[in-house]
């Protein structure tokens, strides 16, 4: 086959168009569901045994991409509530706080690498319950939730060194809510750190997303962890609120919406509890004139679409300088073609499901806001399936600071555009919100990089590259995105007293 | 320079600077792309397509270089219907060889010149170089920057001298190699890139084969990006050639992939899209054959010219 000819001649440059469309494409690479056990029936992780809801409900949870029930789980009352924190209280009591904190960093260790040993079982079923891609499952949330356990369980006998001339206390029973966009993760968040400073732990999972939790809880009992330590329940709001409510409990940890988070503030008001709340964000991601242009770009398409939006911390406001918008706005409209929607268990994928129907609404609702709003909304022309929840890459343009969608969050696969002229201009106008969870900046200069990062209220602020976790860094916001720090040094004083 | 303007030149110090870290994460991403079944053939047949079958040693001979066009035109005849491979890459001394070895094949004859691989020769040496192996037959001129001048940050020295060299090419198509394991920063690869595709180069190519490191993702990934602003900004396509380090099957499919998530369709052909190599050949035909049999076979059923 000789080389082939084709037309050379320069076109008009208003004209160009990449095709994307090619006709060499992938074919369908999914990973086997068959690697995975999920049971079709869940009940209570308590003491260390599966129990019953004392109300005797179940829920079910689906898979998000098709809509069809992965499992039931129990809905566990305030009677179950109570049941998990007088385990918890027990255990705590009887074997945790006794336990020498070199023996209890074993029983962590042990539990990190059964994480890894079955991450391949967790990651699909991470997948199937979430809705969000293979790649990122197995290659992000299962590999950082076994981390976290390694690094939490290295700490548990070198605490003096952690708070050196201080000698530490566990706080006793801690109640922990997660979220539903990184379930295993979470769990790990919330988990590792508080068991091993020497706490016992009542965990209640996200409604929509309970799997990989209760995956977790079986892990624990196969690590044979004393009864109670970690007790595992599923449940709705109201059990949430059971636990926070809850008297005998000492610590509350939340990560969730900034709503919920108020009502929980509210609640700990007059009481002893320790609380730390890593709540909602709407991150300022800025692009300078200098800044690597192409690879902003590529941070930026993984700031807002990384897990289809659904992150606390997603780089939803985009500052660009205004001299180069519109060439950043071409490359970000490119790039959003060769993103692969669908199948989230495809090998292939890049955006999966939306996580929930009633998540995909307040997405709508948001995109019709937009328009209304007048700002210019641009999605990708990707193709989508026809079961399941979905929304396709979109990015919205000519985005005033005043309009909704640059004000507040809204948790899916969504851009607000905004540009800027000078530094202090972009630095007002980042801080401009009642959230402050992180940030990103762009720029090949060093100086205005640790300008930036010092005048910008933000928890966490990414140079160069965004979305970057590691257990040995903290994580936390400013403002309305909550308080106190989770992961590294800093997560181990939400766990502890300290006494002189 | 005044924006869109085709007849100004913009200050090449000013290219857009790339950021390693970032360049490297996105290039490693490609590498995560699934290629299986059909997806994984006909990637692999575009492959072969695409290859410039090299020999560029000083001992080559008219005997090596007949052998090397006849495997050229038929890289496994066990198996027919394969594709040809796009071109054969000597020096000018053999072009004439190559050329009436290819006969009416279609399959083109490139020859390295300027003084390759170092490109230390005055201009004049060079264009004569060039101008030989195009009155050879030549219809693709391999050619190579001058390295120290662009280090002296003497850009205009370079750019006149690719746009010389063009000149000299007539016809031919010019592929420019940048030798980007000399540049050593991304930064100059995109600079470098920047100049070739304004002093008129068709190709930009990354290395001789004689330095290490030559090809890798990276430094494709930035060279591709970079003639995709180019192409926006001035409607004009440019092709692309990694050269030296790419001799198995599964890496030419990661940068197949590269080429299609950055510039799509148009560069998926060997028209725009090349791999200078001497060995992905017989790789590419060993995971055809696996393919179709469902076995592998020996290195010794393939032909090594």
């Amino acid at each position: 086959m000789p080389v082939t000819k084709k037309k050379t001649a320069a076109k008009k440059s208003n004209t160009i168009k990449l095709k994307f469309d090619t006709s060499w494409s992938y074919d369908p690479a999914p990973e086997s569901k068959s690697a995975a056990t999920i049971k079709p029936r869940y009940d209570l992780f308590i003491n260390g045994e599966w129990q019953k809801p004392a109300g005797n409900k179940y829920f079910a949870t689906i898979n998000p991409a098709n809509e069809e029930k992965l499992s039931e789980v129990a809905e566990a009352n305030t009677a179950d509530v109570d049941k998990a924190v007088r385990a918890a209280r027990n255990a705590y009591e009887k074997y945790w706080k006794k336990m020498p904190a070199k023996e209890r960093a074993k029983y962590v260790f042990r539990i990190a690498r059964m994480v890894q040993e079955k991450a391949r079982e967790l990651a699909i079923i991470e997948t199937l319950d979430g809705g969000k891609p293979i790649r990122e499952s197995r290659d992000f949330d299962v590999p950082t939730a076994a981390n976290h356990f390694f690094y939490y369980a290295g700490w548990a006998d070198k605490l003096e060194y952690a708070f050196p001339n201080r000698r530490t206390e566990p706080l006793g029973v801690a109640g922990q809510i997660i979220p539903w966009n990184f379930p295993l993760l979470m769990a790990a968040w919330k988990i590792a750190p508080a068991i091993s400073t020497g706490n016992t732990v009542v965990l209640k999972t996200a409604e929509t997303t309970p799997l990989t939790a209760l995956k977790l809880a079986e892990i624990i009992e196969e690590a044979d962890l004393p009864p109670g330590v970690v007790n595992i329940i599923t449940g709705a709001g109201e059990t949430g609120a059971a636990i926070v409510n809850h008297p005998d409990v000492n610590k509350i940890a939340f990560t969730g919406s900034t709503d919920v988070g108020k009502i929980i503030q509210r609640a700990v008001a007059g009481t002893d509890k320790k609380v730390t709340l890593e709540l909602g964000g709407k991150a300022a991601n800025i692009i300078f004139e200098d800044a690597p242009i192409d690879q902003a770009v590529e941070g930026v398409i993984n700031g807002i679409y990384f897990n289809q939006g659904h992150v606390c911390c997603a780089g939803s406001r985009l500052y660009v300088q205004e001299s180069v918008a519109k060439q950043v706005i071409r490359k970000l409209k490119d790039r959003m073609e060769s993103l692969i929607v669908g199948d989230p268990l495809d090998k292939n994928t890049d955006i999966g499901a939306i996580n929930s129907r009633s998540q995909l609404e307040t997405i709508q609702k948001y995109v019709k806001i937009g328009k209304q709003e007048g700002a210019e909304m641009y999605e990708s022309s990707c193709s989508l399936p026809r079961k399941g929840f979905w929304c396709r890459p979109t990015l919205f343009t000519n985005v005033a600071q005043s309009n909704r969608i640059a004000q507040e969050e809204i948790f899916g696969p969504v851009l607000s555009i905004l540009t800027f002229r000078t530094d202090d201009e972009v630095i007002e106008k980042a801080n401009n919100s009642p959230y402050g969870l992180s940030a990103g900046v762009w720029t090949d200069k060093g100086s205005k990089i640790f300008n930036m990062t010092k005048r910008m209220r933000a928890g966490v602020i990414w140079a160069n590259t965004f979305n970057k976790f590691d257990p040995s860094s903290p994580f936390g916001g400013y403002k309305e995105s909550g308080f106190g720090r989770e992961g590294g040094l800093h997560g181990l004083s939400a766990y502890v007293s300290l006494k002189v | 320079m005044a924006a869109g303007s085709l007849t100004m030149l913009p200050d090449f110090s000013l290219s857009p600077r790339i950021d390693q870290v970032g360049v490297e994460e996105r290039a490693s991403c490609f590498t995560k792309r699934s290629i299986k079944k059909e997806s994984k053939m006909n990637g692999l047949l575009l492959v072969l397509n695409m290859i410039d079958l090299t020999t560029l040693e000083g001992k080559d001979t008219d005997g090596k270089v007949k052998q090397l066009c006849y495997k050229a035109m038929h890289p496994h005849d066990a198996i027919p219907g394969l594709p040809s491979v796009a071109a054969i890459c000597v020096y000018p001394s053999m072009v004439k060889v190559a050329k009436k070895a290819l006969g009416d094949s279609g399959i083109k004859v490139a020859s390295v010149a300027t003084a390759f691989p170092s490109g230390q020769a005055p201009r004049d040496v060079k264009i004569r170089d060039t101008k030989y192996a195009v009155n050879e037959g030549a219809d693709e001129i391999d050619m190579v920057i001058s390295r120290g001048k662009f280090h002296a940050g003497e850009y205009n020295f370079v750019f006149d001298e690719i746009a010389a060299i063009k000149e000299a090419c007539g016809d031919a198509r010019l592929k420019v190699i940048l030798e980007t394991g000399e540049l050593g920063t991304f930064d100059k690869v995109r600079r470098a890139s920047d100049i070739a595709m304004h002093a008129g180069a068709d190709f930009i190519k990354t290395s001789t084969g004689k330095i290490q490191p030559a090809a890798t993702m990276p430094v494709t990934l930035v060279m591709l990006e970079a003639i995709r602003d180019f192409y926006y900004k001035t409607g004009k396509m440019i092709g692309m050639k990694p050269a030296g380090g790419i001799s198995k099957s599964k890496l030419a499919l990661h940068y197949l992939v590269m080429v299609k998530e950055v510039l799509g369709e148009d560069w998926l052909n060997n028209e725009w899209f090349r791999f200078g190599a001497s060995s992905l050949a017989n790789d590419v035909l060993m995971q055809i054959v696996k393919e179709k049999t469902g076995v592998y076979q020996a290195a010794n059923y393939f032909s090594v010219d």
